[in-house]
């Protein structure tokens, strides 16, 4: 195409011209299938998936390595007398903590974060504004510089709480009421207030409005926001890294880290891990299906609700 | 709250705007003031100790009268960072490096991923998009004990290199290298970068970068001229979010490598934290209000660029 050009010298206008244009014209096929970009990518889904499949593998591993595979068993889950995750009470009480944590920070932070974003997206006005900004700051804040916050203020000001389950379940809902608050806010943006306002028109007061309009078109955000704040509680780690003070009140997430940490790893605390995969996937499944019957009806379809459940509203 | 409403709902007819302003503020008043309790006071509580000095023991007390605030600790701190015994100023700028390049290398890695789903997968997008997400919801513990059992010194990773005859003696992978730090620090903080890069790219208009193909741009100059500029919000807030918890880690050095060569700012704030008795939390208060400040500004940008778009259309 271009030697075409190149071949017939005529004015340098026209050269011009077409130079520009033989530049301006694409050389392969634009719309062609990206095969390089498609490999790449899975590439980083093998590098992303793989190890962690290992991990899992290894947990049901008939031995003490992590690193050669020594045959198929339950040992390390329940069929161990002493160090399954069943009857080791370390263990044990580390999968019982976790499932407390989340249970606790997610009744106690949803209806908290919801009632937030209610109010302050109706509310208007400095206080409210001021409110928000905080919230959002509470999002972004490195965990670790929350955390020594947290520390020192139940060891130090608000002295009776001192460290364990409650200082956990207090840090973890504040650390976590942005997620039920963000995603409801842009919800109610996308609802509008057309609704509302026909409600009131029709004479509904204000709790009115809120419990027969909004509570139906919020109930997906809300599902969603809990979902995330579930899951969230049971990957977290920081916050109950520093706020755990015994065996009692540390979740399955510190115990891997500290057992690992000390030189104690072993497939015990990979069979940890795998529990702790299972509940998030259960959970995510759970959200998933849940958001999709909720919305049903709505545009917006799967790639919507996935995106929603992993947070990619907040 | 109920009856006292029911009253003030009744009276709306005759004055529409002042009920409301109370409903919706009622409904915000508990998110505001577990806020102020449990976000603001606690960060006072770290200047309270951060200002405060050390009893008889050792054990630092806190002064919450900002006109008690000694400056025993900033110049503990201002020593450990400048004087002859300073060791934290090396360690500052290992931080640093790490996190410049481990963002770097997840930006690097998760562009041309989410790129791929959000504009090429097709009709595999929701299959993608699974993909990409399930890391998000597995355990960031259980992830670095995936790499942990690989980078095993009879692991498979040293097992496939000295196949490929690319290695003659194991490596010890966990013995302290700041290379598998980093990459632990890509592995773990990836996924969130990523969930925000598609969803970023996803938003972007196909009919923009149709134009840019019918005005006879190549898909490389289209990317450049159309689709990087588009993105560009997109990969602030994927940095930002990615950075500022990696800049505050603790925990992926001493899974990863456990020796001093690799200690990062974190670990500073985390030894003086649990330093026995406490001696030095007053340390760890003043270094924590340090890196609160450094961190303020993006943080800051952040929260205005979120709270601008969770408002945007009402």
């Amino acid at each position: 195409m271009t030697t075409a050009t190149a071949k017939t010298p005529a004015g340098a206008g026209q050269a011009q011209a077409r130079t520009s244009l033989g530049r301006l014209r694409p050389r392969r096929n634009p719309w062609r299938h990206p095969w390089f970009l498609e490999g790449f990518t899975w590439l980083y889904l093998v590098w992303s998936l793989v190890p962690v499949a290992l991990a899992v593998l290894f947990s049901f591993n008939n031995g003490r390595s992590q690193s050669v595979w020594q045959g198929f068993s339950w040992r390390w889950y329940f069929a161990d007398p002493v160090n399954s995750v069943l009857h080791d009470p370390n263990l044990h009480a580390a999968v019982v903590q976790t499932i407390r944590l989340s249970v606790y920070v997610t009744l106690i932070t949803v209806p908290l974060g919801v009632a937030f974003a209610l109010g302050i997206n109706r509310w208007r006005g400095k206080t409210a504004s001021s409110a928000n900004f905080l919230m959002i700051l509470s999002f972004v804040i490195p965990e670790l510089i929350f955390g020594v916050a947290m520390f020192f203020v139940f060891t130090k000001l608000f002295k009776p709480i001192g460290l364990g389950t409650l200082a956990e379940v207090l840090a973890l809902v504040t650390w976590n009421v942005s997620w039920p608050a963000l995603i409801v806010q842009a919800r109610l943006v996308t609802i509008g207030r057309e609704y509302e306002e026909a409600a009131a028109d029709l004479g509904a007061a204000p709790w009115q409005v809120a419990y027969r309009v909004l509570w139906p078109l919020l109930r997906p955000a809300i599902f969603a926001s809990a979902v995330l704040v579930f899951s969230g509680v049971i990957d977290d780690f920081v916050l109950v890294d520093l706020l755990s003070s015994n065996s009692g009140n540390t979740p399955m997430s510190v115990y891997i880290y500290s057992q690992q940490r000390g030189g104690n790893g072993g497939p015990a605390l990979n069979a940890l891990g795998t529990i702790m995969l299972v509940m998030t996937f259960i959970i995510a499944i759970i959200g998933y299906i849940g958001y999709r019957f909720m919305t049903r009806g709505e545009r917006g379809g799967r790639l919507e609700a996935l995106t929603t459940i992993a947070g990619g509203e907040g | 709250m109920a009856p006292g409403q029911e009253r003030v709902g009744r009276g709306r007819r005759n004055r529409p705007k002042e009920p409301h302003r109370l409903f919706w503020a009622a409904l915000a008043a508990p998110g505001i003031i577990w806020l102020a309790l449990l976000f603001v006071v606690p960060f006072y509580a770290i200047l309270a100790i951060a200002g405060g000095q050390v009893d008889l023991f050792g054990v630092p007390v806190a002064a919450w009268n900002p006109l008690h605030w000694s400056s025993a600790n900033y110049s503990a701190a201002w020593h450990d960072v400048t004087g002859a015994s300073s060791f934290v100023g090396p360690i500052i700028l290992r931080t640093l490096v790490y996190v410049a390049l481990a963002s770097l290398i997840s930006l690097l890695i998760a562009y041309p991923a989410a790129y791929f789903v959000a504009r090429f997968a097709g009709r595999r997008k929701a299959l993608f998009l699974i993909l990409l997400i399930a890391p998000f919801w597995i355990s960031y513990m259980m992830r670095m004990l995936a790499w942990i059992d690989l980078l095993q010194t009879n692991g498979y990773v040293n097992k496939a290199l000295s196949l490929l005859h690319l290695i003659g003696q194991p490596v010890n992978w966990l013995g302290g290298l700041g290379f598998t730090v980093v990459l632990g620090l890509v592995y773990g903080y990836i996924p969130y970068l990523i969930l925000v890069l598609y969803a970023g790219l996803d938003r972007i208009d196909p009919a923009m970068i149709e134009a840019g193909r019918d005005l006879g741009l190549g898909r490389v100059r289209t990317f450049v001229h159309v689709t990087l500029p588009l993105s560009r919000q997109a990969i602030l807030t994927g940095m930002l979010i990615t950075v500022l918890p990696m800049l505050g880690d603790y925990f992926t050095n001493q899974l990863l490598s456990g020796t001093s060569g690799t200690t990062m700012f974190g670990n500073v704030i985390n030894d003086q934290l649990s330093s026995s008795g406490g001696v030095l939390q007053g340390e760890g208060a003043v270094f924590s209000m340090l890196f609160l400040l450094v961190l303020i500004a993006p943080m800051i940008y952040y929260v205005l660029a979120t709270s601008r778009s969770s408002r945007g259309a009402t």
